[in-house]
């Protein structure tokens, strides 16, 4: 009796401080990051998908500039901030995210704050929507060629380049190939899917990959991870930002910039609707938007900031368009009909 | 002559009538080009909603006896390229949600094959328009009804209404001031021919009655008709006084001749010298009255002649001369010197000989007449910045008398009622100046007692 009163109190208890820690009920978190403020004024909320590695300098910075904010940083993956956010009603200030169409199903429906400041209004016009949804990195996806494969050879700079070599040299890259499995990865399928829009080849890419039964993977991070082992030869649509920080360190192996087209990835960031500090969210806002202007912010994260001059200066980069055409493919029988086709290509049923 | 007292004004009445229609046309305007700019805005979403339901029925299809459909990426994007509204679509098929946002409110009215149908409504906290569009798909032999609808919110057309508003409105306000302005001139120009008529009218001389000649616009035709036929007849009426008064002067100068002519005689018989300063007296009324009816009969010349001015080469010089000359036995009677001092290069004039020794004369003889026996009157022609001739008398002068008002006819000095006058004799010389462009001044002697009285000529 005394010990299921004992039992019941605790788990009261437990329940206050989840409710207290947790801002959501049923996020799964990957990982959470408080910094505390010397003399704590507000806390600003920020639900990302972004690693603690490249935001945490950015974090940083921004508590040097606003010491007395306290930022609270949770880490979820991109289909669990969207449920959190549209389903289960969580409490966050910001959402920060690399899933641009989930972002923007976020915003088309509803769940983000409109705002409008000098900073956000010298972002270019790719690079905001609806004055909600801003753009603070821009992050193009690259071909991955490991060392070990490519010493002294020939290296393909577009996806004919690319399908070419795989097919005339079966032999050598057999289950040597990996790109993200759509079906796991919300970002491979956002890149798989822009990359239909803009050029057939990437289903003969798909059919050639699948027949040198391609690896699929859930993350740039373990491509990179197979590719440096030399399990990999070639890692298809990996997101370069990651792949600058691991060569940095690591090496072993060359990034490809393709000159056919290259999908350029944008950050975004939002303000919730329902956000508690909107003027600390808002100042964040402003920070991101004007991360380019910071080079050493810059330097420590290593996420490219937005740089218009570099885009107009190579039109193989296609920056992906916010905006309406994003929510396409969420649309659950175009993911289907998608995924249908990227299985018969790839598993060459 | 006292000002006419205006009971409104013309160009008042027009400039606010016009700038009241002017506004109205604004409010006009505006109300047009806002409620024009309202429906092709809704207009252009409505097309753009249809396309793009429209695509998408397109794109429906019959696969493994089920309706499935690849919604095509042009559908949602279009809507994205104007504006950065939000959108939301649902197919539904027999009354289930096929894909797309489940919590989409039907249309008001059911869409049929041939007909779309828009709705507007609040949804997801902000107002949507929403195009319906139905098809027929067969699944196995079966035809399903399919109703695609697509919506959109409205911040940005709002935001583009809103900014065609604006322009509207700023477009009404710029009619307005221009037409206002214009409004304004335009009152003013109607009223020109009115203006220049007046100034036509005023700018006149005295004597000047022939008709208005000047460009008339038709509305005024009656106006002018009508004061050019008071005109004619007033100058009857002018002239008929004058006809009277030079007739009777005529009729009585004779007779006047005639008893004076006696009453010299008369004068030489009588031997009581009361009875010859009576007579004296007599003979002395007898030739007032007389050069009093001279002088009426000069006038009555000078108002008939300058009405068509002959225009002779006159030298100035002869005439005074000849005046002087002329003047001269009667001055001698009272002892009075005339001198007469003429430039040997005396410039001549275009004018009217007999008008200009009228003129001269009377002036001359006014001198005479109020200078005291035996003193001297000079009568100079001088050429300088312009030409003049005056006449100096050493007599009483003017005594402070409104220099001016004594030009008016049968207007006297205040200082001589003992000497008989008819007070024309300045009048004849001020309208003969007048007629002949030149001008008659009056001023004391500088040389101190008496008139100093001149005709100016400008030398042109």
């Amino acid at each position: 009796m005394r010990l299921d009163r004992l039992s019941a109190v605790l788990i009261g208890w437990l329940a206050v401080l989840a409710a207290w820690t947790l801002p959501a009920t049923a996020l799964e978190i990957e990982e959470r990051l408080v910094l505390e403020a010397q003399t704590p004024r507000s806390v600003l909320r920020i639900l990302s998908t972004a690693d603690r590695a490249p935001f945490e300098p950015i974090l940083k910075a921004f508590q040097a500039e606003n010491p007395d904010v306290t930022i609270d940083y949770t880490i979820a993956g991109t289909s669990d901030v969207m449920k959190a956010v549209s389903e289960d009603g969580a409490v966050f200030d910001l959402v920060i995210s690399s899933a641009m169409d989930l972002q923007t199903k976020l915003a088309n429906d509803g769940f983000a704050r409109t705002y409008r400041s000098a900073a956000t209004d010298s972002l270019p016009d790719w690079a905001r929507w609806r004055d909600q949804l801003f753009a603070f990195t821009q992050e193009p996806v690259v071909l991955i060629l490991s060392d070990a494969a490519f010493a002294g050879q020939v290296v393909p700079t577009t996806r004919d380049e690319l399908i070419e070599l795989l097919r005339d040299e079966p032999e050598r890259f057999m289950g040597k190939v990996g790109t993200y499995d759509v079906r796991t990865s919300g970002f491979g399928y956002l890149m798989a899917t822009q990359d239909s829009r803009v050029s057939e080849a990437i289903w003969r890419l798909l059919e050639v990959i699948g027949r040198l039964d391609a690896r699929l993977y859930c993350c740039s991070g373990d491509m990179l991870r197979d590719i440096r082992s030399g399990k990999l030869a070639v890692a298809y649509n990996v997101l370069g930002s990651y792949a600058a920080a691991e060569l940095r360190e690591t090496g072993g192996f060359r990034i490809v910039h393709m000159k056919d087209f290259a999908n350029v990835m944008l950050r975004t960031v939002l303000i919730l609707d329902r956000a508690e500090n909107v003027a600390d969210a808002q100042r964040m806002v402003d920070f991101l938007a004007t991360l380019g202007r910071r080079p050493d912010v810059v330097a420590a994260s290593g996420l490219p900031p937005i740089d218009d001059a570099a885009l107009r200066g190579n039109v193989a980069l296609r920056p992906i368009r916010l905006g309406p055409g994003l929510l396409v493919y969420l649309d659950r029988l175009k993911r289907r009909s998608f995924l249908r086709n990227w299985e018969a290509s790839i598993t060459q049923e | 002559m006292t000002a006419q007292r205006a009971s409104g004004s013309i160009r008042r009445r027009l400039f606010l009538q016009l700038a009241l229609i002017a506004a109205l046309l604004s409010v006009g305007l505006f109300l047009v080009t806002r409620s024009l700019a309202a429906s092709a805005v809704e207009a252009m979403q409505d097309g753009i909603l249809a396309a793009s339901a429209t695509s998408i029925a397109d794109a429906l299809r019959s696969e493994d006896g089920a309706i499935t459909l690849d919604l095509p990426y042009s559908a949602l994007s279009m809507l994205g390229t104007i504006n950065q509204d939000r959108v939301f679509y649902r197919v539904v098929v027999d009354g289930e949600t096929l894909t797309g946002y489940e919590d989409l409110p039907p249309p008001d009215e059911t869409p049929t094959i041939s007909r779309n149908s828009f709705s507007t409504f609040a949804y997801r906290d902000d107002e949507v328009r929403m195009v319906s569009v139905a098809r027929v798909v067969s699944t196995g032999g079966v035809p399903s009804t399919v109703q695609i609808s697509v919506a959109q919110t409205r911040l940005g057309l709002s935001a583009i209404s809103q900014r065609i508003s604006g322009v509207a409105t700023a477009a009404g306000l710029g009619f307005f001031l221009v037409a206002t302005a214009l409004s304004l001139w335009a009152a003013r120009s109607a009223l020109r021919p009115l203006e220049r008529m007046t100034e036509a009218v005023t700018r006149r001389g005295p004597g000047d009655l022939r008709p208005l000649q000047a460009e008339t616009p038709a509305e005024l035709v009656p106006f002018v008709d009508a004061l050019n036929s008071f005109i004619s007849r007033l100058g009857a009426s002018l002239q008929r006084s004058e006809d009277l008064i030079a007739e009777a002067a005529h009729r009585v100068r004779t007779p006047l001749a005639t008893v004076r002519a006696k009453a010299e005689v008369t004068h030489r018989k009588l031997q009581k010298p009361e009875h010859r300063l009576t007579m004296r007296e007599m003979i002395r009324a007898i030739d007032e009255s007389s050069r009093s009816a001279g002088q009426l009969l000069d006038h009555a010349m000078v108002s008939f002649r300058t009405d068509s001015l002959s225009e002779d080469t006159v030298d100035l010089a002869e005439i005074v001369q000849e005046t002087c000359a002329r003047l001269e036995p009667a001055a001698g009677l009272k002892d009075v010197e005339i001198r007469c001092q003429t430039p040997a290069d005396a410039p001549t004039v275009r004018g009217d000989w007999l008008l200009l020794q009228s003129a001269i004369r009377n002036i001359v003889d006014n001198a005479v007449k109020y200078s005291p026996d035996d003193s001297v009157v000079d009568v100079r022609l001088e050429v300088g910045a312009n030409i003049r001739i005056s006449v100096t008398d050493l007599g009483r002068g003017f005594g402070g008398a409104d220099l001016e008002a004594l030009k008016a006819r049968f207007a006297r000095g205040g200082n001589v009622s003992d000497i008989v006058g008819s007070g024309l004799g300045l009048t004849i010389a001020d309208e003969v100046a007048r007629a002949h462009g030149a001008r008659l001044e009056l001023e004391p002697n500088k040389n101190g007692e008496g008139a100093c009285v001149s005709i100016v000529f400008p030398l042109s």
